[in-house]
């Protein structure tokens, strides 16, 4: 399709990324902020020969992606908070049977059934530690609706690449948000596809890496025969319990996306060349951030903002360089400090102060101007 | 010159990952027997192996799916029949079939069974029933029956709750072919593996099989060999029953047969006219 414009949300946005990325399989629960996904996903899903399934909980949505994403389908689901707690088992489950997929987050107010229709940025580390055992993510967190768009695409090429669960993690301000939106022509999208064996079936060990340390994925139905099991497994898929085998399984689970970091983390850099304080912020927070920045600018004080376009794997290598550059640094997040642990681990000794609002409006451009002017007064 | 004895193969050998034998499973278990009924049945079918999917979940019945050399999953507890509705929704070219214990499918999973009942997708359940958690040390579960003991069901008491009939439970959710035979009538219970396979719709199976290990021993109901011999007294065949007549008491009458073959449009070829239709309209 060649290319096309819209004025739409973040939301809908999204669902149409993960459809020009190749999604062809959707399975959901309806639940605010996220339910615009499903709906657009059950208007387009036919028009693109795709399956829009409605289950009746988020832990077979989720694991029917993961099913659906075993025959070569590019799957999704999309949910918020109570959701993405009913998952957790399943993500585990992804994480250890390498399987790709996305899982969209559009965050609201929590813990329990909290504010379903407000923003919140509370899921950053349950997306992160959310299941059980040691493990790493992939989280993007988009600010606009065309980085929706772009972020879902990005998404998909991550899940592929590195057969991995990966997150959108947007807070609902930027799923509900109306934006323009460019969809690029297709022949401009760069699309990646998981890497498939090659040889002789007999000789194939379904989870044994190549450098990369991915191995490549059989696919049901193929004459790649193999075992696929949430309980450690060797190299052939089979489960062991022997330690050497768990150490060896989970160190390279962990170790091709940390490896990879480079590969895998998308930050901005905002006015922060000469800037003695640098904000660091991610999804609507950084678009107010953004124009206090400019504000503080405007008032002689050096200021800059190192945006996360994702935010797991944790940028920690660059924000311990950035902290040898300024002299302090702000976390504004819309929670009561989540990300901000991160940052204070990655930047010690140089002081890291806080802002947060755990509740439905974003913190607004002058909230954040007056933080930068205290933390400049120091 | 010395001549090595002749190596007997099993003849479903060729269906199982022999690399990974001896099984897990305690001597006098049904799910062995289960696991050839299932490799029968695709034999008998003449089924392409590479499009046949397996998929358990966890539970001693769960580990079934690994011993299949084709495509197989092992998903989380209870959510096998996500799984399987995943995959043959993505690609209804597959063959797919569920190999699960009671636990993991009318428990845990119990939602998703009557889910995929109503939804009628073509994948094929096999609910291996032994009345209990066996993996886990034989605590009662969704089809332990009242006043019977358990790991948490201790004597004097027993079982305070009651169990699901699965016959009932399925039929009533909208299965197109529901049917129970117990482990020891292996022929029959194979043959309705075949015709659950072929239906065109959701097939549901409950093979009333033994645990020795857990329920037996706790139940004194003797060992393996003796728990069979007893399915095999108490085991009445009424093909065509109404299922909601088709009860179950472990003592005395397990009602066996083929209860439900209906006929409703199912999921993945409702799905594949709707793209047609879409397209044609355009
Ligand atoms: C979420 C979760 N809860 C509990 C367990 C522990 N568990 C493992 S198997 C099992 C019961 C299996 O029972 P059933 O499905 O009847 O299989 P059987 O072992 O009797 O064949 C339980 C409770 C688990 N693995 N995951
Ligand atoms: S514990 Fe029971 S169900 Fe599990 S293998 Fe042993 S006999 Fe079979
Ligand atoms: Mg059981």
């Amino acid at each position: 399709m060649p290319e096309r414009i819209m004025f739409t949300m973040g939301d809908i946005a999204c669902a149409e990324g993960a459809l020009s990325a190749g999604c062809r399989y959707f399975g959901g629960y309806p639940i605010t902020p996220a339910t615009e996904i499903a709906e657009w996903m059950s208007l387009r899903m036919p028009e693109v020969g795709g399956a829009y399934v409605q289950y009746e909980d988020e832990i077979a949505s989720i694991t029917s992606v993961i099913g659906a994403s075993w025959t070569g389908t590019k799957a999704m689901t999309a949910t918020s908070g109570p959701g993405v707690s009913l998952m957790l088992e399943a993500i585990g489950l992804a994480v250890m049977t390498e399987t790709p997929l996305v899982l969209v987050n559009i965050m609201r107010g929590g813990p329990s059934t909290g504010q379903p229709t407000k923003g919140q940025q509370g899921d950053i580390m349950q997306a992160k530690w959310g299941s059980h055992g040691d493990y790493q993510i992939i989280a993007l967190t988009p600010a606009s609706v065309q980085e929706m768009f772009d972020q879902t695409v990005q998404a998909f090429n991550l899940a592929e690449k590195y057969r991995t669960p990966v997150f959108v993690l947007a807070d609902e301000t930027v799923g509900h948000m109306r934006e323009r939106l460019v969809i690029p022509d297709e022949k401009d999208l760069e699309l990646t596809y998981r890497k498939l064996p090659s040889g002789p079936p007999e000789e194939y060990l379904p989870f044994k890496p190549d450098d990369d340390l991915v191995p490549p994925m059989a696919l049901l139905g193929s004459e790649y025969q193999f075992y696929a099991t949430g309980l450690t497994h060797d190299e052939r898929g089979y489960p062991s319990d022997k330690e050497h085998v768990q150490i060896e399984l989970i160190t390279r689970l962990n170790d091709k996306i940390l490896k990879n970091a480079d590969d895998i983390i998308d930050l901005e850099r905002f006015m922060l060349d000469d800037a003695d304080i640098a904000v660091i912020a991610y999804g609507t927070p950084s678009r107010s951030a953004r124009r206090a920045i400019k504000d503080a600018r405007a008032e002689g004080i050096k200021v800059g903002m190192l945006r996360l376009k994702t935010i797991w794997p944790f940028p920690d290598d660059t924000i311990a360089s950035l902290a040898t550059e300024v002299k302090h640094l702000i976390v504004a997040e819309q929670n009561l400090g989540q990300a901000y642990y991160m940052v204070k681990a990655s930047a010690a000794p140089t002081p890291v102060h806080l802002m947060t609002k755990p509740a439905g409006m974003p913190q607004l451009p002058h909230e954040i101007l007056d933080k930068i002017r205290k933390v400049d007064s120091i | 010159m010395t001549e090595s004895a002749p190596v007997l193969r099993h003849p479903m050998s060729k269906y199982i990952r022999e690399d990974r034998q001896p099984w897990i499973y305690c001597p006098g278990c049904s799910i062995g027997i289960v696991t050839n009924m299932v490799a029968r049945a695709i034999d008998k079918l003449g089924l392409d192996f590479n499009k046949v999917v397996v998929v358990s979940g966890i539970g001693c019945s769960g580990r079934s799916s690994g011993y299949f050399k084709t495509g197989t999953y092992h998903t989380t507890h209870g959510r096998a029949i996500a799984f399987a509705e995943g995959v043959k929704i993505a690609n209804p070219d597959l063959e797919v079939i569920v190999i699960s214990g009671d636990g993991d499918i009318a428990a845990i999973g119990g939602n998703h069974l009557i889910h995929a009942c109503r939804r009628n997708i073509d994948i094929t359940v096999i609910c291996i029933n032994n009345f209990n958690y066996g993996m886990t040390g034989g605590q009662f579960g969704p089809t332990t029956e009242h006043e019977r003991y358990s790991q948490t069901s201790p004597r004097p008491i027993g079982n305070i709750e009651h169990p699901f009939n699965l016959v009932k439970l399925a039929a009533s959710s909208g299965s197109t072919f529901v049917a129970r035979w117990t482990a020891v009538q292996a022929r029959r219970a194979t043959r309705s593996i075949e015709r659950a396979i072929k239906k065109k719709g959701f097939s549901f199976v409950e093979i009333i099989g033994a645990c020795p290990t857990a329920y037996g021993r706790m139940n004194r109901l003797g060992d393996g060999l003796k728990m069979h011999e007893h399915l095999l007294e108490v085991a009445e065949i009424k093909n065509g029953l109404p299922p909601h007549e088709a009860e179950l008491e472990y003592e005395s009458k397990i009602i066996c047969g083929e209860f439900v073959d209906i006929e409703k449009p199912e999921y993945t070829a409702v799905l594949r006219a709707a793209h047609t239709k879409f397209k044609e309209s355009i």
